[in-house]
């Protein structure tokens, strides 16, 4: 078998893994890495559900090369919170019911990360526009983007108090 | 098992390119058929060239490096007329992959951004090989074996680019159809228009009856009512999820002239 | 926190305010889970030297197969075991064999003949999820074409292909007697005659589905005591253990089955395919197995909410009231039953929707069709028919000429109405719920309309059963045989000169949950006595003195149910449109010609089935 060494920054951590040819990012960061945030919703590129931040670029890590994420840096909803404190993204998500299955929410999350990042205060059609790539079946988007214009307004790279820590 | 080549320049990955191995550019393609088990091969070959993404002009025309992505296409200043295309491909995930050499390959009913190339009169230049028109190309698309390294467009002056996507879902959605025009005026009549588009045939393709009856024509109700009557018969669509054949032909003309006149659409 | 608005204005008195969670908004115990990407999907449990199973499937609507070759996919590389049809201990089954109702129809994998696109074949397992996908595109499967049916009206021929062998008259069985559920109460066709409007209409609803973002999915790992443990994202995890044990002849003790966070389900996580493949190759190989579907399965494969047609003809007087509805109702189960059967009964019970008419029939079948079978979403059995019931209510507007709303409110039931499945209207809503939506949307209503309340004037006459046709049509294998029926509910009317029938029907679930309860079918005729959480039943509404027709002096048995009834007079009596005799008889033996269907193979009723595993059933343990 031929298995191709690749490091990357996951989350700020320095990580180093051997992957099989022509495996994709999201195999990688789950099953190599022990990355569970991000999910697999259709391998085809159609969902979001794999969304994952490249060099702070949303990508689709289902349809990466494991192999072409040499020396870039991966940031997933994992190394979103800081210890117990939570990002404003996911403290509004909860106060606003943006979650319902949750298997959405971690590529949502990252989508809507790459937005504030670059676009601190984004209109209603732009917070529509980030997300437009990411499916979500249980809440009819409303309180998604409803959560992501109150992280806005909130100052996304403020930390937000403590909800108890994550389990 | 796949094996995965890397190469410094288009050349060396063009030469490397033999046998049933596939280039790899945003991986938006090739990675859903590694998903899906459908790639035919085991060797995937790919090129970190600069020079594959760099967008330039020169005279009339842009050159547009293969490996640009969507979103290199939205942030550049020189193609601020093609942004709206670019950004009715996907979500920002898909742009920030999906590159515009990779964007000639998307099957039907994708492949928006190479129907606004066909009616900027695009040219592919093919590494080790010179340049061709893209409608040749993208008919012989399916045989093509090389690296696309850019492809080369007009220049339209302010206004004359048009371009929709006709899609039943909002805010976006894969093609019903979507339509661009480049509408050059002489003397205020229509010259040398080219109108292409997408899901409307097994590749973008040009709707050559629509432009002949075009020709000289005044770009209002009367003037582009032939255009209207000839683009039911042009095009020959494909059935499939989105869209019946007859659906798609019944509002072809529709979607055209709002296109042409630059309707509004709530 | 969120846009829910709490209407304390509507039905203030029945709830009290000193409430400390009930009515308030609350956090979800899993949102953090959710927000750091923590909370546990079934995907989520690594193992190591974890295997991968894909399924071959049919290329074919409708197909015998005539061979299988592995053509030397179990050769390749990193493949470590096919699964074929005889590696299943019992490969047969239908879903709600585990409350009795209905009858095993469907193979975890078939060998023999396949009834829909993309039903499975065979499995293979392999290191890596793409030598498992290589290894099946490698195996040959020879095929005979059949003719295939894709439309329930063109399934119900006499000459339609038979698609599923255990119903061979493309219809589900109904309390062993009727190719459909019907539903009777008052004379409709008496009402329409005297009617000032006829409404009529067609409704259709395409297969929708369910699209959750987690494809469904298992993970089965050989345990140290015996036992296999099952990851599963399944919405019924002691019904797919009980599948699963049933499927593999094994004891459900065996099997440790461990749910988690479901990734979305809306009803597509029900049917429990994956865990029983997953749990098999965990014991073929004696190694961690993960069987999921990727998006494609999930689309092609994954049961939908099926596609539903319906007709209904309302008979209207001027003022807006509707004094007769008659539904035929089509429900395209795909090729296997899964739980379209129960969606028709269920739907039934829903009629004619949140109103109260005095007069309705339905006749409503489940049909099988070379599509991909049917399940549960959101629900089902009661969505389509609202379509239709909503859409069919704007067109009797249009020709009444009424306000929309208006006319709804007028129709609307109240608490204390009878609903023709023989239940009484509590707590209902539907009022206060139309008044709401009028002033949400700025749509005037009239003074006397917005004053109207659910509490108010419901009940009285409106809570009594009334005189009730009862007919014989549409027994089981009538069609088959050629014999011209409407698929609409029967014509007859006390006004045709037969005698009528006032005997009320059960309630269709009641009945299917006595048939799980394992009661005996004929001796219900005398076991009134009603489910323990059941209603106060309605027992005076049979009574001479509310029937006072001139036929009420027909001894009818109080809470007698033509249904127990129909049991209790078995054989049957000759197919033929006609009122029910109102006393058990011994009927004359029917003619060869005219003997019902019956089926080849006895019931299964779940646990009492010949063969089956003994321990399928909770019940038991």
């Amino acid at each position: 078998m031929a298995k191709v060494p690749v490091r990357f920054t996951l989350n700020g951590r320095e990580t180093a893994l051997f992957v099989d040819g022509g495996a994709n990012l999201l195999d990688v960061l789950r099953r190599g890495a022990g990355d569970l945030s991000p999910k697999y919703g259709c391998g085809q590129g159609t969902c979001g559900t794999c969304t994952v931040l490249v060099d702070g670029e949303a990508h689709l890590s289902c349809l990466t090369l494991a192999e072409i994420i040499e020396g870039r840096s991966v940031s997933t909803v994992s190394g979103l919170s800081n210890g117990p404190d939570l990002h404003a993204l996911q403290t509004c998500f909860m106060e606003n019911f943006a979650a319902q299955c949750g298997y959405c929410t971690s590529g949502m999350l990252m989508a809507a990360k790459a937005l504030l990042d670059t676009n601190p205060n984004p209109t209603r059609d732009e917070v529509i526009e980030a997300i437009s790539g990411n499916l979500c079946r249980c809440t009819g988007y409303e309180p998604i983007i409803d959560a992501i214009l109150l992280a806005a307004e909130r100052g996304q790279g403020n930390r937000s108090p403590s909800y108890g820590s994550a389990r | 098992m796949i094996a995965v080549e890397t190469y410094a320049s288009a050349d060396q990955a063009a030469t490397a390119l033999h046998g049933d191995a596939v280039f790899l550019g945003g991986g938006t393609l090739i990675m859903r058929a590694v998903n899906y088990g459908d790639l035919k091969t085991e060797r995937i070959v790919r090129s970190t060239d600069p020079a594959m993404k760099s967008i330039s002009t020169s005279g009339e025309r842009i050159s547009i490096g293969a490996a640009a992505t969507m979103s290199d296409v939205m942030l550049n200043p020189q193609l601020a007329f093609l942004a709206p295309v670019a950004r009715s491909i996907g979500g920002p995930a898909v742009r920030n992959m999906a590159t515009v050499g990779g964007n000639l390959f998307a099957s039907h009913p994708y492949g928006d951004f190479a129907v606004a190339l066909l009616a900027l009169d695009g040219r592919v230049s093919v590494a080790g090989s010179g340049e061709e028109d893209l409608g040749a190309f993208l008919a012989r698309r399916s045989s093509f074996s090389g690296v696309v390294t850019e492809v080369s467009i007009a220049r339209p002056a302010t206004g004359d680019f048009r371009y929709r996507k006709v899609s039943r879902i909002k805010p976006k959605g894969v093609s019903v159809m979507s339509l661009a025009a480049w509408l050059p005026r002489s003397g205020g009549r229509l010259s040398g228009a080219r109108v292409a588009f997408g899901a409307m045939g097994n590749t973008p393709v040009r709707a050559n009856g629509v432009e002949r009856a075009l020709e000289g024509a005044n770009l209002d109700v009367s003037g582009i009512a032939e255009a209207l009557r000839a683009v039911r018969t042009d095009l020959q669509p494909p059935d499939d999820p989105i869209a019946s054949s007859w659906y798609r032909s019944e509002v072809a003309p529709v979607h055209l002239r709002r296109l042409l006149l630059d309707e509004e659409v709530s | 926190m969120s846009s829910v608005e709490f209407r304390k204005d509507l039905f203030a008195d029945e709830r009290p305010e000193n409430l400390n969670e009930i009515g308030l908004p609350k956090q979800r115990q899993d949102a953090l889970g959710h927000v750091t990407g923590r909370s546990p999907y079934y995907d989520d449990n690594l193992y190591d030297g974890l295997l991968h199973m894909r399924m071959v499937r049919s290329s074919e609507y409708h197909a015998r197969i005539r061979s299988i070759s592995l053509n030397g996919a179990d050769m390749m590389p990193g493949v470590v075991r096919v699964i074929q049809a005889a590696d299943v201990p019992h490969n047969i089954n239908t879903l709600l064999s585990l409350i009795g109702f209905g009858r095993d129809d469907e193979a975890l994998l078939q060998d023999k003949k396949v009834s829909y696109r993309g039903e499975a074949i065979l499995a293979i397992i392999a290191e890596t999820e793409l030598q498992a996908r290589k290894a099946c595109q490698a195996v040959r499967v020879d095929y005979e074409a059949l003719p295939h049916v894709l439309d329930v009206e063109e399934a119900l021929k006499p000459q339609a292909p038979v698609v599923n062998e255990e119903y061979p008259n493309n219809t589900f069985d109904y309390y062993d007697r009727y190719d459909h559920q019907k539903l009777r109460f008052g004379d409709p066709h008496a009402a329409m005659a005297r009617a000032d409007h006829i409404v009529e209409g067609e409704y259709q609803m395409s297969p929708i589905e369910q699209a959750p973002m987690e494809t469904c999915g298992a993970i089965a790992v050989p345990e140290t005591n015996d036992r296999i443990l099952c990851h599963t994202c399944s919405q019924a995890l002691f019904f797919s253990l009980g599948t699963t044990a049933k499927l593999l002849d094994t004891p459900s003790s065996r099997l440790h089955f461990k749910g988690g966070t479901v990734g979305g389900g809306f009803g597509g996580k029900v049917d429990s395919l994956n865990e029983p493949m997953a749990v098999l190759g965990a014991k073929l190989t004696g190694r961690p197995v993960k069987f999921t579907w990727d998006r494609e399965e999930e689309m092609q494969v994954g049961a939908p909410r099926g596609a539903e047609r319906w007709r209904i003809r309302d008979g209207v007087m001027n003022d807006g009231r509707i004094i007769a509805r008659e539904f035929t109702g089509f429900f395209d189960s795909g090729a296997y039953t899964r739980l379209s059967s129960y969606a028709v009964v269920k739907g039934t019970a829903h009629l004619p929707g949140p109103y109260t008419i005095p007069n309705v029939a339905s006749n409503v079948y489940c049909v099988f069709t070379n599509r991909t079978p049917a399940t549960a979403m959101r629900g089902f059995g009661i969505t389509g028919v609202d379509f239709a019931i909503e859409c069919h209510m704007d067109k009797v507007a249009e020709t009444v000429r009424m306000n929309p709303i208006e006319l709804r409110l007028l129709n609307a039931y109240r608490d204390g109405d009878m609903k023709p499945h023989r239940r009484v209207a509590k707590n209902t809503a539907y009022i206060e719920c139309c008044q709401v939506a009028a002033g949400k949307a700025d749509w005037a209503i009239a003074p006397e309309y917005s004053a109207m309340s659910s509490l108010r004037d419901g009940g009285g006459e409106r809570a009594s059963i009334p005189l009730t046709m009862i007919d014989e049509e549409g027994r089981i294998g009538e069609r088959k045989r050629g014999a011209n029926i409407d698929t609409a509910p029967s014509k007859i009317t006390k006004d045709s000169g037969r005698a009528p029938s006032v005997i009320p029907i059960l309630e269709a679930t009641q009945a299917m949950g006595e048939q799980a309860a394992g009661r005996p079918q004929v001796g219900k005729a005398t076991s009134p006595a009603p489910q323990p959480s059941a209603p106060p039943a309605p027992a005076p509404a049979m009574a001479p003195s509310q029937t006072p027709s001139p036929t009420s002096a027909v001894p009818a048995a109080p809470q007698r149910s033509a249904f127990a009834r129909l049991q209790a007079s078995e054989p049957a009596a000759p197919s033929q449109s006609r009122p029910v005799e109102p006393q058990p008889s011994t009927p004359t033996p029917p003619s060869e010609s005219e003997q019902p269907y019956r089926p080849s193979e006895p019931f299964s009723r779940g646990v009492k089935r010949p063969g089956a595993s003994p321990f399928i059933s909770g019940r038991r343990r």
